[in-house]
């Protein structure tokens, strides 16, 4: 087996908050978020995180992306710890890890016409060059029409919304997206439409994705190694089919079996 | 005697102004039934549950006939309404923050339904609303009673939600995506509670969902809605073992399981092209006609009844295609 080269990777990372004192004198108490965290993503690889609402998912994704520094652990980039890097990789850091969020109708400026919105990112990272030619690029990358530019947020359905997010997220040519629960506002029937959108980009710009839902079957058709997290570890890492058909930790288990499906509420069985 | 049905409705039309987000709609649902009502977001489901409840937004109006205990809803009201909601017919919505009082603690807010409509005295209001508290298997229910909203989880606060909805052994419970906002692990057990206690007090219960699984878990029959109207209607198992219409057809296959996901991340999951069309813009004939991949012409010209197959569609799922000129 060829050994991984992980372009993003959290290396034992722990993180607390500190709670308020209980007494006038007793020392503050500590509540621990993650611990001890190791996550990966390759170039050109998806990878799954899923868990409970309040398992850590989300802080782990502040702190993959730089946005919250952890207590003790590392995050690297290509291999260099973000938070001893010099200036000009923190910058190219900044460029290279995007985000793409749950409800594209709140994280877009409703004010904002999407060209607008699309060149955001290229004013904050400072980015030079010709950003007409990228704006193009990046919507033929997500299947928008060009007179989209020109609109604003509300002419567009949540599917169209989201395609725009994904856009927006595309434009400074990242080599990681990390996508924190990308379809969950969408109808079902678009669904598909997106998550098959986030499948081509990893393949056709080799992107690194990670991708976090509550739908198990949404996580395993869209990637190809998932951690399970609970109570701020990560207690089984596997292929997702493999690992969903036959869990072994037992908060994997809690998981599988509260999914509702059609077949099931049919035969009386989900209940 | 037949016992009357908990709600018949009949060519039900909700609009605001001249755009209609409900194009009449008629079911009716047994006494102690239990139907789903299914569609996605724009597809006029909300606003039917909303114009049942005499609860349209400012500006909206309701057309049509709502029978429900003999009378019929559209026409009554506000006071006539406001006395039969939480009485005869109650509500239990998505999202249980923003539909409880956030200044009062929750035991009071169960109690306040029991206390205005069965007349009884505050003390005992209170008992009965921690009597329910129990019912709905929350845990320390006199100290829980005790607790403003934002003290307790969601799944907790969707349980006070679905006490108040039970408090009067309504004929008829409306329940909006009431698991749509909560944890996946809560959800099963909230269902398991709202079904069994429909159940119990033989209350109809009327599931308004985007969520198949749910509906096949909880209901008898479903109606399919899309752009304002009902394209396929029937018991659960017929319409989502042998769906009609393409519409229907489409949602079923959209749904990602387990078992249609190759191991080597080839599979493409199947979606409906295109998307809902605004109200504004609806197609002539069929308003699925554009995303149908049976589609001909007589679905763009003339628009479809539902049928007595259960489908509104002039070429259903399955039958001899007519080839046409």
């Amino acid at each position: 087996m060829s050994e991984r080269r992980p372009l993003l990777a959290m290396q034992q990372v722990t993180q607390a908050y500190s709670l308020p004192r209980t007494a006038l004198f007793s020392p503050p108490g500590s509540f621990t978020v993650l611990d001890s965290i190791d996550f990966d993503v390759c170039a050109g690889e998806a990878v799954g995180l899923v868990g409970e609402s309040g398992a850590g998912k989300t802080t782990l994704t502040r702190i993959l992306t730089g946005m919250e520094r952890p207590q003790s652990g590392h995050v690297l980039f290509d291999g260099t710890d973000i938070w001893s890097a010099d200036q000009a990789q923190r910058a190219s850091f900044r460029r290279a890890v995007q985000m793409v969020l749950q409800n594209p109708r709140s994280s877009l400026d409703p004010r904002m016409r999407v060209g607008t919105a699309l060149l955001e990112p290229m004013r904050s990272l400072r980015i030079e060059g010709d950003h007409v030619k990228r704006l193009h690029e990046v919507l033929d990358q997500v299947g928008l029409d060009r007179s989209a530019l020109e609109r604003f947020p509300h002419e567009f359905s949540g599917g169209q919304l989201q395609r725009i997010a994904i856009a927006r997220a595309l434009m400074p040519n990242p080599r990681v997206l990390v996508a924190d629960e990308p379809v969950s506002a969408l109808d079902v029937s678009i669904q598909a439409q997106v998550l098959n959108l986030l499948k081509d980009l990893v393949r056709d710009l080799n992107l690194g994705l990670v991708f976090i839902a509550h739908d198990l079957s949404v996580v395993a058709y869209t990637t190809s190694r998932v951690s399970v997290i609970a109570s701020g570890r990560i207690v089984e890492v596997g292929q997702p089919v493999e690992l969903f058909t036959r869990p072994t930790a037992p908060q994997t288990k809690n998981l599988v079996d509260a999914v509702l499906t059609v077949e099931s509420g049919l035969s009386g069985t989900a209940l | 005697m037949t016992t009357p049905p908990a709600i018949e409705v009949k060519n039900l039309t909700v609009g605001y102004e001249d755009l209609n987000a409900v194009r009449g709609v008629s079911f009716t649902l047994p006494a102690g039934g239990r139907m789903g009502l299914v569609g996605e977001s724009g597809s006029g489901k909300s606003m039917t549950a909303l114009a049942l409840m005499g609860l349209l937004p400012a500006g909206w109006q309701a057309h049509g006939e709502v029978l429900h205990d003999g009378v019929n809803l559209v026409s009554q009201s506000d006071r006539v309404l406001s006395s039969r909601r939480g009485r005869t017919i109650s509500m239990v919505f998505q999202d249980p923050m923003s539909s409880l009082n956030p200044v009062r603690r929750v035991g009071d807010q169960i109690a306040d339904v029991i206390h205005r409509h069965n007349g009884v005295g505050r003390r005992e209001a209170m008992r009965q609303a921690v009597d329910l508290m129990v019912q709905m298997n929350l845990p320390r229910p006199e100290q829980l009673a005790r607790s403003y909203p934002h003290q307790i989880s969601g799944g907790q606060k969707q349980r006070i939600m679905i006490a108040m909805a039970l408090a009067c052994y309504p004929q008829l419970i409306i329940a909006d995506e009431p698991t749509t906002a909560l944890d996946v692990t809560v959800q099963k057990q909230v269902l398991r509670l709202l079904n069994a206690a429909t159940r119990e007090r033989n209350s109809a219960l009327l599931m308004i969902t985007h969520d198949l699984p749910v509906i096949a878990a909880m209901c008898d029959t479903v109606a399919v809605m899309y752009a304002g109207r009902i394209v396929e209607y029937g018991p659960v198992q017929d319409v989502f073992r042998n769906p009609r219409h393409h519409y229907t057809r489409g949602l079923l296959d959209s749904q990602p399981t387990m078992d249609n996901i190759a191991l080597d991340g080839s599979s493409r999951l199947v979606s409906i092209p295109g998307m809902v069309p605004p109200l504004q813009r609806l197609p002539s004939g069929c308003a699925f006609n554009p995303r149908c991949p049976a589609a001909t012409e007589k679905c763009r010209t003339e628009m479809p009844e539902l049928a007595p197959n259960g489908a509104a569609c002039w070429h259903p799922v399955g039958a001899v295609q007519v080839v046409e000129a």
